[in-house]
């Protein structure tokens, strides 16, 4: 490692000038000619992660979103021997102003009533758990890329979390959670932690930091590995401050790294189940979207169908919103080589 | 660069709060305080589920924050072939986990690169629709696959699980993979066509190996959402045994009563998947942090 | 773009190739349904339940093969978690799967999978005797006049108490109400299972039905839950919570948390189901081993009504051998199964003579008790709506419980989300 150190080539400090935004880098320039053939060449390539997600994603979806524009079986009343009539007919969006209508008039109890709050629910978790996950996943990657005595071990540590399936985790929470577990006994506390909402709400939002910081920081570390060394060398012979260094080299140059796991993160969170739903089972101001349309699933599939399609929606603006907002965008380097 | 010799054990990651003048011993104390804090916050949860995994079942609640009561019985009864299949889970699990991620690095790197390298229109298309891949509730997704599956007579297989958890993988895969191909020094690769080499030989001889670190990353993130997945692998086994993972045989988990959630079966059974991959993926840690550092200079 | 393009269609080519698969798929295992000859259907079968959590499948499979070598049952073993056992059931029938023959249903699935056409009505060439079961486990079967399966195993609340601190049980709400007085420092005096869940539907429905009101009529549809007896149902648990007699932590009880505070000396009473018996006998950190009874559940004049447990086994409508299922039906109600399921697995019978068994009641010293709670056992509301009706009754009780709500508001919203529900 120490070798290659050394041929350190003037290029990579040019690379980071040109992620910077400032001045030319000549490596762009050969990306300007599109070449003929690139096209084809990049259809085959993409077309074997296309098929695959069409067909697995795509096909389920498509099925989804027309049986939730169709009368469930479930809904479609008995009949006087006591069977559900044949559903199947076109109904158009019924399902959808269910959702959207009676979220404000249906009496609690019922599905729609729980739909805005769900909505509420859902974004405050994602925005709790990513929020709390970058910090503390910057943290665990600066510390696993540090050089000192035990690294190895703080790396194995910060993994374990990540390593156990999230069903476990979810048990493992709620039997530290419990009246009677484990926390209130060390803590020496009587808190009925799943038993209210702003408790319940807490745990969810701890047992999912503790569980996915992980994977951000594995990302971060990643980003944080390809920053180059005389950038810091530098910085620091000018007299910054570990602070200053940190705000001005260390977090635009992982910034790619960050925004794409918090992308990630956030798609995650927003259809979050297991945990709540096996901590609390959605009691106590903890129903997301994808609780609720589990519920939904058990009484009527296809307007289960409609509030995945909803939620699909509302997950694709705030990911549309991330991108053009935060600049989300891992061909960003082309993209700026392209317009130079 | 006179800097650099005043911190030459430091070269693999410079830019870790190297010492300054005046407050040396306070960068010290910080890191050490850090270090504290994140094995307290990763551990001592793992630790309690450890502590709960060797009492016996009949102390089950008893919360007292050290071992008491010890005994192995929960590891035996969770490989107890009679009443779980534990073992038979775990080989699943990383067969499934493996095929899943070799066919996902593979379809990614191609999507990758020809997203991160190659010029052509509709790209911010296909970037979005793969994104969108990751954006339907997947509890939504369950009963369309499982019909899927049924009518391709797949149910039951290994297949099952694999091919629907490539394709859940690919989304992030791709993203990743294209975000670290950008940042390659695709320059050199240009070099070794113009010296005569086809794209195909650029790529492997020289991106490759730079890039080796990305694909480890990205490996293990795939990797372990497999491990991880529970919603799809407690139905598209359809019950079989043979073909279930982990996560599918915990969920089978048994006490005397379906009332009774064995806890501390669980937890055996947490500590069981838990360190052999942390193992693993410490070996493939070191491969990323050197690979990464190497990769970063060159580049 | 246009490579794009050609990938999306070629991705479309193959989602569709693929649902061309699905309708030629499709038809091919359809052949399950309808009415085939009786006399025709026989065969091997399987049998399909929840994860064996008591070692009950040898003995049973045993006991059936060796009489019928030719129709050997196999039993596929789901989750143990009984939603998941309800999505693999209705998946299965969604595909028409001839693979599952006799299912095992939880009494409160059963008239959902009726109304939907899932299950054989065991009527005509397919009845089934029921002399001899308990009246409440035949009712749960029961779906618009018509017996969709047999009753296979039962279950039923009771309540255990502290015989060191309350020498004789109480029979009413409001006895045992004065005994919490007896309760020492520190202990709380009652609790049954209040977290958000289908346990709390069924505590709820003891009181309601204990204080001698209803949640929906008979006819599986018309909720009938605004009344003064149903309100002063649920204020025995509200007002437990308000009052202390519960302990504020129940609010999160399951079984087994109410199972473990019982269980560590910190309740004088407990609502349960008669699985906690043995625990509460021989578990290592169990501090009232000895020193509790049991009793049937209290009510607000006299003892109250249990929910009703349990699972009953019916016959797929997609399956081939349609016969051999029946006559494992008749043979699950058989007093040879029945006297297994309690024996090996510690199951509550449905056949109202095994109680008597001396030999048993020597074994499960609860037995005479539980029986005398399943007879007065009555049946969650037996409707195709059950999803909805029992999202309902958690939903606003639990909220009750908390005092977010009054019990007047409750039960009103009970009321309206179960007629929405059932499209009234």
């Amino acid at each position: 490692m120490a070798d290659t150190q050394e041929i350190q080539p003037a290029d990579q400090a040019g690379s980071a000038g040109g992620a910077d935004g400032s001045g030319p880098n000549p490596r762009f320039a050969l990306r300007n000619k599109v070449k003929s053939g690139e096209g084809r060449l990049a259809a085959r390539l993409i077309a074997p992660a296309v098929i695959l997600m069409l067909a697995v994603i795509g096909y389920p979806v498509v099925t989804a979103v027309w049986s939730s524009l169709h009368l469930d079986k479930a809904d479609a009343g008995l009949n006087p021997q006591g069977f559900f009539e044949v559903g199947g007919k076109w109904v158009g969006f019924k399902y959808y102003t269910y959702w959207f209508h009676c979220g404000s008039t249906c009496v609690p109890g019922t599905t729609g009533h729980d739909f805005y709050p769900a909505i509420g629910q859902t974004l405050l978790f994602t925005g709790a758990t990513v929020f709390f996950e970058v910090i503390l996943g910057m943290i665990f990657a600066l510390m696993m890329n540090g050089t000192y005595k035990g690294r190895g071990l703080v790396r194995a540590v910060i993994l374990v979390p990540w390593a156990i399936p999230t069903a476990v985790t979810a048990q493992l929470w709620k039997f530290m959670f419990d009246y009677q577990g484990i926390l209130n006994k060390v803590l020496h506390t009587n808190i009925v932690w799943l038993g209210n909402t702003g408790t319940a709400r807490a745990a969810v939002v701890i047992a999912d930091v503790w569980k996915t910081t992980p994977f951000i920081a594995l990302l971060l570390l990643a980003g944080l590995q390809v920053i180059p060394a005389d950038i810091y060398e530098s910085a620091r012979v000018d007299g910054a401050t570990a602070w200053q260094r940190f705000r001005q080299i260390t977090l635009p140059l992982v910034k790619p790294a960050l925004l794409v796991a918090v992308l990630f993160r956030i798609l995650d969170v927003l259809r979050i189940y297991d945990l709540p739903q096996i901590l609390t089972g959605g009691a106590n101001g903890t129903t997301t979207l994808s609780i609720l349309v589990v519920r939904e699933l058990r009484s009527s599939p296809n307007n289960a169908s409609a509030l995945s399609t909803i939620t699909f929606v509302l997950i694709f603006v705030v990911a549309f919103l991330l991108v053009k907002v935060m600049g989300v965008n891992v061909v960003q380097t082309e993209a700026r080589g392209a317009k130079k | 660069m006179t800097a650099v010799a005043e911190h030459t054990g430091n070269l693999t990651s410079p830019h870790e709060f190297p010492p300054t003048r005046r407050g040396i011993k306070w960068n010290v104390v910080g890191r050490y305080v850090g270090i504290v804090f994140i094995i307290l916050w990763c551990l001592l949860p793992f630790y309690w589920m450890a502590v709960v995994s060797f009492r016996q079942v009949g102390y089950t609640f008893d919360s007292t924050p050290w071992p008491t009561h010890v005994t192995f019985s929960n590891f035996t009864a969770a490989f107890d072939t009679s009443k779980n299949h534990f073992g038979r889970a775990l080989i699943n699990s990383i067969i499934i986990g493996t095929v899943t991620t070799a066919v996902a690095m593979v379809v990614g790197v191609f999507t990758a690169y020809a997203l991160a390298r190659l010029q052509f229109r509709g790209k911010f298309f296909v970037l979005g629709l793969i994104l969108a891949a990751a954006m339907f509730p997947g509890v939504a997704l369950l009963t369309p696959l499982f019909k899927l599956f049924t009518q391709l007579h797949l149910l039951g297989t290994y297949e099952a699980l694999i091919i629907p958890y490539i394709a859940f993988a690919l989304p992030l895969s791709i993203y990743t993979l294209t975000s670290f191909f950008s940042e390659m020094p695709w320059e050199l690769e240009q070099a070794a066509k113009v010296d005569g080499a086809t794209p195909g030989q650029a790529f492997r001889l020289v991106i490759f190996p730079l890039c080796a670190p990305g694909l480890f990353t990205t490996a293990i993130l795939v990797f372990l959402a497999c491990w991880n997945e529970f919603l799809l692998a407690s139905v598209l086994p359809n019950g079989k045994a043979s073909v279930a993972p982990v996560t599918y045989a915990i969920a089978s988990f048994t006490g005397s009563d379906p009332k009774v959630i064995p806890y501390t079966s669980i937890m055996a059974a947490g500590v069981v998947v838990t360190i052999p991959l942390v193992i693993v993926v410490l070996l493939f840690q070191r491969r990323i942090v050197s690979g990464l550092t190497a990769g970063g200079v060159k580049g | 773009m246009r490579h794009t393009k050609i990938a999306a269609i070629a991705g479309i080519a193959v989602a569709s190739m693929v649902l061309a698969a699905c309708g030629g798929g499709s038809g091919k295992s359809g052949s399950g349904g309808g009415s085939t000859d009786p006399s025709n259907s026989r065969g091997p079968i399987t049998f399909v339940q929840g994860k064996d959590t008591s070692g009950i499948i040898p003995a049973i499979t045993k006991l059936w093969n060796d009489a019928h070598p030719d129709e050997k049952v196999t039993v596929v073993q789901q989750t143990d978690q009984a939603d998941q056992q309800h999505d693999d059931l209705v998946q299965h029938f969604q595909t028409k799967d001839a693979g599952y023959d006799v299912v095992l249903v939880d009494v409160i699935w059963t008239a959902e999978f009726a109304a939907k056409g899932y299950l054989v009505p065991l009527k005509g060439s397919y009845a089934l005797p029921t002399t001899g079961l308990l009246p409440a486990t035949v009712k749960a079967a029961t779906y618009a006049g018509t017996l969709y399966a047999a009753p296979e195993t039962s279950d039923g609340g009771l309540l255990y108490y502290r015989k060191d601190l309350v020498p004789t049980p109480p029979t009413t709400w409001d006895e045992m109400i004065a005994d919490c007085k007896k309760a020492t420092a520190g202990m709380g005096c009652y609790a049954g299972q209040f977290s958000q869940y289908e346990g709390l539907t069924v505590n709820a429905a003891e009181a309601i039905n204990s204080a001698g009101g209803v949640i929906v009529k008979d006819d599986g549809k018309t909720p009938d839950i605004d009344t003064d007896a149903a309100k002063k149902g649920l204020d025995f648990l509200v007002n437990g919570f308000k009052q202390g007699y519960i302990p504020k932590a129940a609010i999160t009880y399951q079984e087994e948390q109410s199972r473990a505070a019982f269980q560590s000396g910190q309740l004088l009473f407990l609502r349960n189901w008669p699985y906690v018996y043995n625990h509460l006998s021989n578990d290592g950190d169990s501090k009232v081993k000895g020193k509790f009874g049991v009793a049937p559940l209290p009510g607000l004049t006299g003892p109250g009504a249990s929910s009703l447990g349990g699972h009953s086994a019916a016959i797929s409508a997609y399956s081939d051998h349609k016969q051999t299922a029946l006559e494992f039906l008749k043979f699950i109600d058989s007093e040879e199964a029945q006297k297994t399921f309690l024996n090996v697995g510690s199951l509550a019978p449905v056949l109202a003579s095994t109680y008597s068994d001396p030999t048993l009641v020597a074994k499960f010293p609860y037995l005479p008790t539980l029986l005398k709670g399943i007879q007065n056992a009555v049946p969650r509301p037996v409707t195709p709506f059950y999803p909805k009706v029992t999202q309902a009754i958690e939903q606003n009780v639990y909220t009750a419980l908390q005092g977010k709500t009054t019990v007047d508001t409750a039960v009103k919203n009970i009321q309206s989300a179960i007629q929405t529900a059932a499209g009234g």
